[in-house]
């Protein structure tokens, strides 16, 4: 019998479509419930926060202007390309969380799931959402949801992936470009999800991954003047009055969700109404 | 005008070797191939080559399809959630996207369709269906349509043989979605790609039932109309059979949608873009040779363009390039049956004898197959057959108007009500003529676009209900607005 | 002059002339462009299109750091684009600033170019930003030089502006200047004109003027000769010679780097503005690129098997 050394995962941030390091040079431990270590990820800092929101940015307008059948296949492709590697996941969240395998399997699944779910809105969130307004003069009037721009989003501690999930893809299928901080404890979802994000033509900067400590970088997405939105539902009811306050220097929207509903797209769009005259 | 083109291309074959023809095929029913009977031949209709033979469903046949879609829906279909449903129908749609040249190969041989369009138009359409609806079965409670909206059941789909794949996606599609099994009678001239969409339904491993394809000819499509067990008919094709499928339902309590003829009108604006609005003249009436419900097969032009949009009409035309449809340059291809053939013939023949003027686009047709030159008539009225009448291939009347209000009210002076066109550079202008058209789907500077979000059907004499987008949902979903 | 009976050279009646046009919408031309695209030339079709686009390339360098013997190597390619193979027809000129024009034509008739051009980019090419004495003397050079083409740039501020009788007036003087001895050709630099109704407006405007071909780029800016800009210019000229029957040329320059896209290129020609384009006199390509993708894709026509960058000199 032969003991194989196996080869462990340099674990990293994922920026503008590639994985760097944070310019930061600091890590912090992930140790299993147990207290086994795991891994030294990255412990981001408002400057990895920085250059996220660049490329973000950089990457809205491309993004926004994919028809919404595009940005339904590449989504469902992020399911095809997690289901492929489902093990792979199951395995990171029995040994960080040592939840039971059935358990972690079905969060696999339901994350899945959901992400299906998510693609299947794209070409049809306009339709429910938009309206011709009946108004009382010879105008076509129409209210059409756009998307807002860059948002960031503080994923739940746990689940780690489907509250990731849930973090990153109604903020997308709304036109939205995103930058989320990943669980604190059990980071290894989050970044392994940056592989599946790497492979599923999701266009450069659409989604950024940081890890790292929530009260470091919170306050600084809060009061960045290029991020629009931001989705606090993995933070702390008690921190939220904070950030709130925080944000309002450029009035960000900033939201806090429970659940998976089209909500969550619409709260990240605005409403444009048109008039146009209707005559000879 | 007609010149000979020095800068000859030349022939650009598809090829061929992608599809496998089996000699003779059966139907596929219970999520199987089984046999069929009475077969007879389908040919390609460029080159009047026998493809294959295709099987006449008898009573029999319908029977255990029937059979099959209900036991579908009553042990597995409905009682499965809208979420693994859906699933489904996104495998499909992948699987399409996958062998997607395949289709287009086999659609071209069997319809007559230059290569182009079924592969840049109707697979990429017909896969982007599936998609669309696949995203749908887990949604339908918002929808709009009631929270706990129900299917019909069984659904009974009567294709025609124009867009056989994609009328077969707007069929399946939206009916899947809702939570129906169907029974699915293609095109007597046009069952080969339904036959390979079965194909595809095994690759998903769709559960056997839910999709039931039964070929043959107009009797067989009157079994399912008539049946017992069917709880809902969707329709796509002639007004004249449309309405004695009307008839036949009129005393029962199926649920039945229409979607058949037209003679739209494309209306040129002044203000037009001119040499874009030349090209959606073209694209309107000669796209698909002419075989399409919503065709621009009325020009509305004003009188004040109307000489400078002729002559750039003409010398468009004569750049169309008829022929081979398996060549990739191809615009317009084969006539999709002699009997088709020979109806536009006739009503051709007709505006020559009522005093319109026909022109013809200088061409070399094939020898064999079954061919028609893209024709305008010029100096056609309201009166003339040729105004009035489908003709369903590559012929253009062309009418006058001098002010706007008689140029919509020529446009909707008609029986039929499913598409128009409108040309002008002037926003308020659009809007205002588009308010004014009784037509179900108008085009503004654009035509024969189509998408699987957009509702599609037609007022009047062109149909009952909209297929596409959140209103067609409601064609498959029970007791949504009226019994 | 008589500008073909259109104008009478005043403001006003520019501004009548400009306006009668029929405005061009944006999508649909885009669309048309994009079926062009589809179509599949190969075999004979695709070799006579490889040499077509061969004949009708403009050579070109246009560097701050062109030297006589880049000027001279160009030339030498121009007319023998590859030293192994003598069947390969030489390019339709080559295309140089002012200052290298008369040791560009010097050397072409040393090497046996004589039939090769030397057309002149002029008047203060690329930008346009000078005075009109300075745009004169530009051209004056150049025709003097030997140029017996020259490439204008039209002033992009005052079109942009709305002052076309000044962009009128500039390619009237400069037509003149060309006398006999040179054509004009006149760049719109599209990418700044950014819509098509301004292509369109342009090619009217520079046609009456007394344009011999109407071009889309400097090369300088992108994006440069798009797909449905060439349509736009190809159903003006097609229209102006109906009114006309005088044929003007296009010219598409810039983006166009391989056979492929110089094939849809000629495709967008014969099926809008028809074959009688299809010769260098009435159509050209401003390229440097291109040349060897042309050879080595004819190298694979005549061999069967992919060429390599190798086998085609640098310059």
């Amino acid at each position: 019998m032969s003991n194989r050394i196996d080869v462990k995962k340099t674990y990293k941030l994922f920026i503008n479509g590639a994985f760097p390091r944070t310019e930061s040079g600091r890590t912090y431990e992930v140790k299993s419930a147990k207290g086994v270590f795991i891994a030294n990820p990255c412990l981001a800092s408002r400057k990895d926060l920085k250059d996220a929101v660049v490329a973000a940015r950089a990457a809205q307008h491309g993004w926004n202007k994919a028809t919404a059948y595009n940005k339904g296949q590449i989504l469902y492709r992020l399911a095809e390309m997690l289901e492929g590697r489902r093990t792979q996941f199951v395995d990171e969240i029995v040994t960080v969380t040592e939840v039971s395998k059935a358990k972690a399997e079905k969060e696999v699944t339901d994350s899945v799931d959901r992400l299906v779910w998510y693609a299947g809105w794209s070409d049809k969130i306009s339709s429910l959402s938009g309206a011709l307004n009946p108004v009382a003069g010879p105008y076509y009037n129409f209210t059409i949801p756009e998307s807002m721009g860059v948002i960031a989003a503080i994923a739940p501690e746990t689940p780690s992936l489907l509250g990731l999930i849930d973090s990153i893809a109604p903020i997308i299928v709304g036109g939205n470009t995103v930058i989320v901080l990943a669980s604190t404890k059990a980071p290894l979802s989050a970044m392994s999800f940056a592989e599946v994000i790497a492979t599923s033509d999701v266009p450069a900067g659409v989604i950024n991954i940081l890890t790292g400590k929530k009260d470091e970088i919170t306050p600084w997405m809060a009061s960045h003047m290029d991020i629009d939105g931001l989705d606090i539902s993995g933070l702390g009811g008690k921190k939220h009055a904070e950030v709130k306050s925080a944000g309002t220097e450029n009035l960000k929207r900033i939201y806090s969700f429970k659940n998976a509903d089209p909500g969550r797209i619409l709260a990240f769009m605005e409403n444009k109404t048109v008039w146009h005259p209707i005559g000879l | 005008m007609g010149e000979k083109l020095s800068f000859e291309y030349a022939p650009a074959p598809e090829s061929r070797a992608l599809v496998s023809i089996k000699p003779k095929y059966g139907h596929f029913i219970g999520g199987k191939f089984v046999a069929g009977s009475k077969h007879f031949p389908t040919i390609n209709p460029a080159t009047e080559e026998v493809l294959s033979q295709i099987a006449r469903g008898g009573k029999s046949d319908v029977d255990a399809a029937v059979k099959a879609a209900r036991k579908a829906y009553t042990t597995t279909w409905s009682k499965m959630s809208g979420k693994e449903r859906g699933k489904y129908l996104f495998r499909i749609a992948r699987i399409m996207q996958e062998r997607s040249r395949e289709f287009a190969v086999l659609e071209t041989l069997d319809n007559g369709k230059p290569i182009r369009e079924s592969r840049d138009v109707d697979v990429p359409l017909s896969a982007a269906h599936f998609f669309y609806h696949a995203g749908w079965a887990d949604k339908l409670e918002y929808a709009g349509l009631g929270t706990t909206p129900k299917a019909h059941g069984v659904a009974g789909q009567i294709i025609p043989w124009n867009f056989p794949l994609l009328m077969l996606a707007w069929k399946v599609a939206p009916a899947l979605a809702a939570g129906n099994t169907v029974v699915l009678k293609p095109a007597e001239t046009t069952s080969l790609t339904a036959l390979l969409f079965a194909e595809v339904c095994q690759q998903a491993e769709l559960p056997a039932g839910v999709v039931n394809i039964v070929t043959g000819d107009g009797s067989t499509g009157a079994l399912i109309v008539n049946h017992p067990g069917i709880d809902k008919i969707a329709f796509t094709g002639s007004t004249e059979v449309g309405k004695i499928i009307a008839r036949a339902v009129a005393p029962t309590n199926k649920s039945v949608t229409l979607e058949l003829g037209g003679k739209a009108a494309n209306i040129i604006f002044e203000d037009a873009a001119i040499d874009e609005s030349v090209e959606g003249i073209v694209n309107g009436i000669f796209f698909n040779q002419g075989h399409v419900c919503c065709a621009g097969s009325r020009l509305i032009l004003q009188e004040s363009i109307a000489d400078e949009v002729l002559e750039k009409l003409k010398n468009r035309m004569a750049k169309i390039r008829v022929g081979d449809p398996m060549d990739k340059n191809t615009d317009l291809g084969a006539i999709n049956s002699k009997e088709q053939l020979l109806k536009i013939r006739e009503l051709t023949a007709a505006g020559d004898s009522e005093g319109a003027e026909r022109w013809s686009a200088p061409c070399d047709l094939p020898g064999k197959g079954f061919w028609f030159a893209p024709t305008i008539f010029t100096g056609v009225t309201q009166a003339h057959r040729i105004a009035r009448e489908e003709i369903f291939g590559p012929v253009l009347s062309v009418l006058t108007f001098r002010t706007p209000q008689e140029g919509i009210d020529k446009a909707n002076n008609t029986p039929f009500g499913l598409s128009a066109g409108i040309w002008s550079e002037k926003g308020s202008k659009v809007l205002w003529a588009s308010q004014q058209l009784r037509a179900g789907v108008i085009w503004a500077n654009t035509f024969n676009k189509f998408d699987p979000t957009s509702p599609f059907g037609g007022y009047k004499e062109s149909g009952w209900g909209r297929e596409g987008g959140r209103h067609g949902l409601s064609a498959y979903l029970k007791g949504v607005s009226h019994e | 002059m008589s500008f073909y009976g259109l104008v009478d050279g005043t403001e006003a009646s520019l501004k009548k002339y400009l306006g009668s046009l029929s405005g061009v919408d944006q999508v649909g031309a885009d669309a048309r462009a994009a079926m062009l695209a589809t179509r599949s030339i190969k075999t004979t079709s695709k070799r006579w299109a490889i040499d077509t686009a061969i004949t009708m390339v403009d050579l070109t360098t246009l560097e701050g750091a062109d030297t006589p013997g880049k000027v001279k190597a160009l030339c030498t390619k121009a007319v023998r684009p590859d030293p192994t193979d003598s069947s390969v027809p030489s390019v339709g000129a080559v295309c140089v600033y002012n200052d290298m024009v008369k040791i560009a034509r010097t050397h072409l008739d040393l090497i046996g170019g004589q039939h090769v051009g030397v057309a002149a980019v002029s008047t203060a090419f690329p930008s346009g930003r000078a005075s009109m004495e300075v745009k004169i003397q530009d051209t004056k050079d150049a025709v003097d030089a030997g140029a017996s083409e020259i490439d204008m740039v039209i002033d992009r501020g005052a079109f942009l502006s709305g002052r076309y009788i000044e962009v009128f007036d500039e390619i009237v003087k400069i037509r003149e200047v060309c006398g006999t001895q040179a054509h004009l050709k006149v760049i719109f630099e599209t990418g700044e004109l950014v819509t098509y109704d301004n292509v369109r407006k342009a090619s009217f405007l520079a046609m009456a003027a007394g344009a011999d071909f109407i071009k889309t780029s400097t090369g300088k800016v992108a994006p440069a000769a798009t797909a449905p800009v060439v349509l736009v210019m190809l159903e003006a000229v097609r229209d102006f010679y109906a009114m006309t029957q005088v044929r003007i040329g296009v010219k598409p320059a810039g983006g166009i780097r391989n056979t492929k896209d110089a094939i849809k290129q000629l495709v967008l020609v014969n099926e809008t503005a028809g074959p009688e384009w299809l010769k260098p006199s009435l159509f050209r390509i401003g390229a440097s690129a291109l040349l060897n993708d042309l050879l080595m894709q004819r190298m694979k026509m005549d061999d069967g098997y992919y060429a390599s960058p190798q086998y085609v000199t640098i310059d």
